[in-house]
């Protein structure tokens, strides 16, 4: 009895073996301002994601008589940003391409796409398989990544939830670009795919080209899957399956998973393998776990692509291309390696810096101030994720800026605040992003005393006190905990601005002299 | 001269209100007066705002409203939108339609102070070459009612010709301004592809259509032209090329002037009347100095074949919008989603706007996409180097605008074949991206008819002054200019 | 690359197809009436098949304009009674049609 995978649920006879195969096409929305083609709010960014039904739309997004598309410059910078992320052969010459079928969601009735020249070319990416940055890799080849809009939405019940005997259309979307990723079959387990999804989603967001919120659809995954079965010197492959918008890790998984087997199961029943007909698609049923029959559409092999007459090709400089090679930010994989390695990181600090881009940025503003790396990221994971989490704010928009940062972790390196006023500090820098912590700590009296002479009268004071004596001799006969509730009281005669750590010694010093 | 205000030219209208010896008012009121009386008979018009026609006269009155084209009556053809009115494409499929926006084109002469009098008539679509496919009835041609204005641009022409506008706007997508012009007796051209933003032009085929003026004379078209032309940030085909002063160089006749007259545009098919035209004109520029150069455009022929691939394979994309979802036409009681889209396009459009849908569509389809689509693309590049060629050997290229005179209503229209034979010689400078200009060429008796036929100029791309430059010698020396019909 | 246009004319079947693909509803006697229509027209277009185009860019635009790009700057659309105003069905805010059923062919 073999089995070519863990994740085939099903034995297979003796002889037999099974290897899974997946490729992928993800679309991905763009983050720019406007649309692709005209100049109206993009539900993908974040100033338009709640915005209300329909309220997005201009004559070219209703696709109203007589307009015509202008491709937004950003959309196809944040193409070509992703495009060399991954290794891409970037065109020099591109186009559009109308790509024609009928739903209520399409406004023209065709999409604005990229056929055969799209703007990125073959490409690679090395995808981690564990959590060792220098472990090892998967690699997966890239087919292309194109250019074109999304479709608007198409609603079957009413908004709350309520059944209606009639669909609904809300053209928000319509017109946001979208990024289509095409991979070679490279992948050969649910895992696999996942850490696909994930990686390419982690470089996504850190190029800035999306928000990659996969609730809100803007990232959206379709495994295409097949199996190709060994048995007695023979090769058989599976007829193809894509599962259609998946918008989740956990659909990923689970539908290629259930594909597997399905396919396996399929092929012993009833032998069928992989014919001349396209592939089929099937949907996810979440709830279920199983991936389901679609109906074929009737259009999907006649789309009569052709070049879009009212929109002219791109060409791509060697200047322009550089350009933007040049602005390229550190992909994920590199900051995970420097921060582990070069600033000797936890992995688990690591994650949290890299796991929201936003905060990502703040953290190296901080260190661009010159700011210690351990130090930073330990007191922004501490102080600063203590008040995100009170507020409800990310830590990168809690108003706080790196500057101001840096001189608290100055203020704290001197010993001018202790770690309680750090993060009173914290909190008022959040509220005067203009002011400097050193003077927002002068003036409500952040700063602690570190002068030995004012200390040691605040000492002698509470060591003088009669009602101390008990205390004093616990602490000469060696009982150190004793010595707590002595600084409390000199803290607290300091009004909190004593140096905790010298009143220590000097109490210490004074009990152990006398 | 209070009842004969139409029959000035644009210009002399505008110069005329300009310096107070007319009042914008009086020349949009005559102009309403002459459409109520006329268009009953010539169907030129489908929508006429004389509310607001007048209004914006009296703010030209006023002083409120300033420039070149301050109180000049125009008329738009019916597939140019406007944020006022209905704009109709005189299809079934849009005859409520009220457009949210206006075209760059339409909103340029607004601004320049035009007076727009109302919405012509045309082929549905703009898919004609006689307006016989106008949904709201047929357009007559004002110089012998029975025949037709041509088309698509059939309304334009025929409010041009019968003075029922200063000027119109008309669109060309294989000859749908020149071929009217040409029937009617006026002035029309068809700019170089990219020279007018199509912003609002509703799309038949979009690698060929422009925007141009129907007029009276040449120096009313360099006037429109002038308002018009330049770069539109919202049309990516629209050229950033400077704009050069039409009116200004208009009267510059052109010498040395070589003009190519190609051989395969002189073939038997032609009515001898239009040879006979062309004999005129000929000489004409022979005695104002001008060298007559034969010149060769091989792939003459391959002009109808490849224009009939290339414009429904883009018409059948462009009416794939007209589905009955957001705007439009929608069928009673759709049963599902097909039948919604199908019965609202089938009982939306009319015959020939379904033909050229299905034509294109097959053209399209795998398997057949290489064999027209693709060859017919190779095929519009040779005729383009053609021109290409020919341009090397003359400043102009003289041909007719069509083989012979408007016909007689009816006659082409079960037979597409034959009316889509109307448009050979205006075709390929729509293919091959060229400004053409059709231009009054004289008349012709035929059948007991007197109707004018056209004589075509086409340029090298961006050379639209050249024309107006050539076209106005002939004017000049023909005295054939601002001709009104008779009716 | 340069396949020859098909010397046969437009069968009633492939007349059926195309409409269907283009959501018109023919009738049968229209399908007749349009096949003969488009044979006609077909059959001339064939005379490109007489070209030897071999070596030729095909020619989609009639200008050599490249990269013409907008910069990513917002201008607010229409107000929803304006998206809605020349619908045929509505639910405000929203488009209606009739019920759907199963998705579409997708982005």
């Amino acid at each position: 009895m073999t089995s070519a995978s863990p994740a085939l649920d099903i034995d297979l006879p003796n002889g037999t073996t099974a290897r899974l195969m997946v490729g992928l096409e993800v679309h991905v929305e763009l983050a720019t301002k406007t649309k692709n083609f005209t100049s109206t709010p993009n539900v993908a960014n974040r100033g338009y994601f709640d915005a209300e039904p329909n309220t997005l739309c201009d004559p070219v997004v209703l696709g109203l008589p007589g307009v015509l598309p202008v491709i937004n410059r950003e959309a196809v910078e944040m193409s070509i940003r992703v495009g060399l992320a991954l290794g891409c052969e970037i065109a020099r010459h591109t186009k559009w391409d109308r790509k024609s079928y009928y739903y209520p969601d399409l406004p023209k009735n065709y999409q604005i796409s990229q056929y055969d020249e799209p703007i990125c070319g073959e490409g690679t990416l090395e995808v981690p398989i564990t959590d060792d940055p220098t472990g090892p890799t998967k690699r997966v080849r890239i087919m292309r990544a194109h250019l074109e809009e999304d479709a608007g939405k198409l609603l079957h019940e009413a908004p709350g939830g309520y059944a209606i005997d009639y669909s609904i259309i809300d053209l928000n979307r319509a017109g946001t670009p979208l990024l289509e990723i095409v991979t070679h079959p490279d992948m050969g387990s649910p895992e696999e795919v996942v850490a696909f999804c994930k990686t390419l989603r982690d470089i996504c967001r850190h190029l800035g080209v999306t928000e990659g919120i996969l609730q809100r659809g803007q990232m959206r995954f379709e495994p295409n899957i097949n199996v190709v079965i060994h048995r007695d010197g023979q090769t058989y492959k599976t007829p193809i399956v894509e599962v259609k918008n998946l918008n989740s890790f956990k659909a990923v998984y689970g539908s290629v998973k259930h594909e597997f087997t399905r396919q396996v199961e399929e092929w012993l029943q009833t032998g069928r393998v992989m014919g001349q007909r396209a592939k089929s698609t099937r949907g996810w049923d979440d709830a279920k776990g199983v991936t389901t029959h679609q109906r074929h559409k009737e259009d999907a092999d006649e789309y009569r692509y052709f070049p879009d007459p009212d929109l002219v090709p791109l060409n791509v400089s060697e200047a322009w291309l550089s350009e933007m090679q040049a602005d390229m930010p550190e992909l994920p994989a590199v900051k995970r390696r420097r921060y582990l390695g070069e600033f000797g990181l936890d992995a688990k600090a690591c994650d949290t810096l890299l796991d929201e881009p936003g905060l990502t940025r703040f953290y190296e503003a901080v260190l661009a101030q010159g700011a210690d790396a351990r130090k930073a990221a330990a007191f922004l994971l501490n102080t600063g994720s203590k008040r995100a989490n009170d507020q409800g704010v990310p830590l990168h928009e809690l108003g706080i800026t790196p500057t101001q940062v840096k001189g608290i972790l100055d203020l704290l390196a001197s010993d001018k605040v202790g770690s309680s006023a750090a993060e009173q500090l914290f909190g008022l820098c959040c509220d005067n992003p203009e002011v400097s912590p050193e003077a927002l700590a002068n003036k409500h009296n952040l700063l602690q005393v570190s002068d030995t002479g004012a200390l040691e009268a605040f000492v002698d004071r509470v060591l003088a006190d009669p009602k101390n004596a008990r205390a004093i001799d616990d602490l000469k006969q060696g009982k150190d905990k004793a010595i707590g509730a002595l600084i409390g009281q000199i803290m607290k005669l300091s009004k909190g601005q004593a140096n905790a750590k010298i009143v220590t010694e000097l109490v210490k010093k004074k009990t152990a002299a006398g | 001269m209070s009842g004969d205000f139409h029959t000035l030219s644009l210009k002399a209208t505008r110069d005329a209100i300009a310096d107070g010896s007319l009042r914008a008012v009086n020349v949009t009121r005559a102009y309403l007066d002459r459409i109520e009386i006329l268009n009953p008979t010539l169907n030129a018009y489908h929508e006429v705002f004389a509310d607001r026609a007048l209004h914006t006269a009296q703010r030209v009155d006023a002083g409120e409203i300033k420039g070149p084209l301050a109180g000049v009556p125009l008329a738009i053809k019916d597939n140019l939108c406007t944020d006022f009115g209905h704009t109709t494409c005189s299809s079934k499929m849009l005859a409520d339609f009220r457009s949210p926006y206006t075209a760059t084109a339409v909103r340029r002469l607004e601004e320049a102070g035009a007076v727009i009098l109302g919405k012509t008539n045309m082929d549905e679509f703009a898919m004609g070459s006689s307006t016989e496919t106008c949904v709201f009835g047929v357009v007559r041609n004002p110089w012998d009612t029975r025949c037709v204005p041509g088309g698509s641009s059939g309304g334009s022409a025929a409010a041009v010709a019968a003075g029922l506008c200063a000027a119109a706007l008309g669109s060309d997508t294989g000859g749908s301004i020149r071929q009217p012009a040409s029937f009617c007796g006026i002035v029309g051209l068809k700019p170089t592809y990219g020279r007018i933003s199509r912003w609002g032009l509703i799309a038949f085929a979009s690698s060929l259509d422009q925007i141009g003026p129907l007029t009276r004379t040449t120096e009313d078209a360099a006037l429109l032209m002038q308002v018009m032309s330049g770069q539109d940030e919202l049309d990516s085909t629209c050229a950033p090329d400077d704009v050069p002063d039409y009116s200004a160089q208009i009267d510059q006749p052109i010498n040395p002037l070589r003009i190519g007259l190609p051989r395969q545009y002189l073939s038997d098919k032609n009515h001898p009347t239009v040879a006979a035209m062309m004999d005129r004109a000929t000489a004409m520029f022979k005695e104002m100095g001008a060298t007559l150069v034969e010149i060769d455009l091989p792939h003459t022929e391959f002009g109808i074949p490849t224009y009939y691939i290339v414009a429904p394979a883009e018409a059948s994309s462009n009416l794939a919008r007209y589905d009955g979802v957001r705007y439009g036409y929608r069928c009673e009681n759709p049963t599902d989603l097909v039948d919604l889209y199908s019965r609202s396009r089938s009982e939306g459009f009319g015959d020939e706007v379904k033909r050229r849908i299905m034509l294109g569509t097959h053209v399209l389809c795998s398997g057949y996409y290489d064999a027209y689509y693709t060859r017919a693309l190779r095929v519009r590049r040779l005729i383009k180097q053609d021109f290409d060629n020919a341009f090397a050997s003359c400043d102009v290229v003289m041909c007719p605008t069509t083989t012979g005179p408007a016909f007689p209503m009816g006659q082409n229209s079960d037979d597409p074949l034959a009316m889509y034979l109307n448009d050979i010689y205006t075709v390929t400078c729509n293919l091959a991206g060229l400004p053409g200009i059709s231009l009054p060429g004289g008349f012709v008796e035929a059948d007991g008819r007197k109707l004018p036929v056209g004589l075509q100029l086409l340029g090298p791309v961006f050379e639209e002054a050249r024309l107006l430059r050539v076209a106005r010698m002939h004017e000049k020396a023909s005295g054939l200019s601002n001709l009104i019909a008779d009716i | 690359m340069s396949e020859q246009p098909p010397n046969e004319p437009i069968t009633a079947e492939q007349v059926k197809h195309v409409a269907k693909l283009a959501r018109l509803a023919l009738s049968p006697d229209q399908v007749e009436h349009h096949a003969r229509k488009l044979a006609n027209v077909l059959g001339y277009a064939e005379k490109i098949g007489q070209l030897n185009v071999e070596g030729v860019e095909p020619m989609a635009h009639a200008m050599d304009l490249s990269n013409v790009m907008r910069e990513d700057k917002v201008n607010e659309g229409l107000s929803v009674d304006k998206v809605l105003a020349n619908a045929p069905d509505k639910e405000p805010p929203f488009f209606k049609v009739v019920k759907v059923l199963g998705e579409g062919a997708g982005a």
